[in-house]
């Protein structure tokens, strides 16, 4: 019988991965927002589990509301993303400073 | 170790080291790549925590739709990729240590003494629970508001995408339809009467001989 130690193990493991990938990958906007959406699913995974465990379908739902919302940012952030790249030619972030007051 | 257990932890392992590869291949097309399958992997762990229509959704709107964006809008881009891995082994020891402290922290919170078997059991559902009724219901009665309130959202998401890449070159660049002045068009503007006055042939020498021939 799998625990839900194990579960919510897992999503820490996925988040720890992502949040390290936003440190390594600094500069690649790409990379970044793909990070971002592995963050996510790690927040996902724990929700799924503990309405699994706590028999409440209510977390499931929740699940269904924040899949939504990260669609329509992955859709607008990359819309932002190819703004970008036919401005500057490139997706450099640290090349990404005019509203640097 | 139970069956179960086995296919939790196989999947976990794959969706993990898939997310590894993510943070660290070069290629951005092959990262996305990776996302994939830790997305699918993922799935299979929500459909083991009987979430199937979550774990389903997951696969067929966000593998199918959205990372199939991000292929799209990567394979699009014309990256340099030596540039873009400058500072990866700068930040890989803070990196690590960092993300390594957190995961400690972590799962000292939610490890198995707080959230093991003994603290909580699964709740067992016979053969006939459908997981998709279950959230169907509170979903269209408790939730509608916030339920239509995600359709404006998504709405929203499609006219914002559109409006921010939408690119009107002038005209000299490219030629575009206007259907507008297409549809207002009417038959007095491309079409026009001329009066010609009639014009009477002379009779040529050629065609008499040809009519006399012909008797």
């Amino acid at each position: 019988m799998i625990a839900l130690s194990d579960y919510l193990v897992f999503g820490a493991v996925l988040f720890m991965i992502s949040m390290a990938g936003i440190f390594l990958n600094r500069k690649n906007l790409v990379l970044i927002l793909m990070c971002v959406e592995l963050l996510l699913l790690a927040v996902n995974t724990n929700l799924v589990a503990f309405s699994h465990y706590l028999n409440d379908v209510q977390g499931q739902i929740f699940v269904f509301f924040i899949l939504t919302v990260a669609a329509a940012e992955a859709a607008i952030g990359l819309a932002i993303l190819v703004l970008v790249f036919r401005h500057r030619r490139q997706i450099n972030v640290d090349d990404l400073d005019e509203l640097k007051g | 170790m139970s069956f179960e257990q086995l296919v939790f932890y196989a999947f976990a392992a794959i969706a993990a080291f898939a997310g590894l590869m993510v943070i660290t291949v070069r290629n951005p097309v092959k990262a996305a790549l990776w996302l994939v399958l830790a997305f699918v992997s993922t799935a299979a762990v929500w459909i083991l925590a009987e979430a199937e229509f979550l774990g389903l959704v997951l696969i067929l709107v966000y593998v199918g739709a959205v990372l199939v964006l991000f292929l799209f809008v990567v394979m699009m881009l014309d990256i340099n990729l030596a540039e873009m891995k400058e500072g990866f082994t700068r930040y890989l020891p803070i990196g690590v240590l960092v993300s390594l402290v957190v995961f400690g922290l972590i799962y000292m919170v939610v490890g198995p003494e707080h959230f093991g078997l003994e603290q909580f059991k699964p709740t067992e559902h016979g053969p006939d629970y459908s997981n998709t009724k279950e959230i169907a219901v509170p979903l269209y009665t408790q939730h509608a508001y916030a339920f239509v309130l995600a359709a404006v959202l998504l709405l929203v998401g499609i006219v914002a995408a559109i409006a921010l890449t939408l690119r009107r070159r002038p005209p000299s660049e490219a030629l575009y339809q206007d259907i507008d002045a297409q549809v207002r068009v009417r038959a007095e503007d491309r079409l026009t009467m001329v009066k010609i006055p009639a014009e009477v042939e002379p009779d040529l020498p050629e065609n008499k001989e040809e009519e006399e021939g012909a008797k």
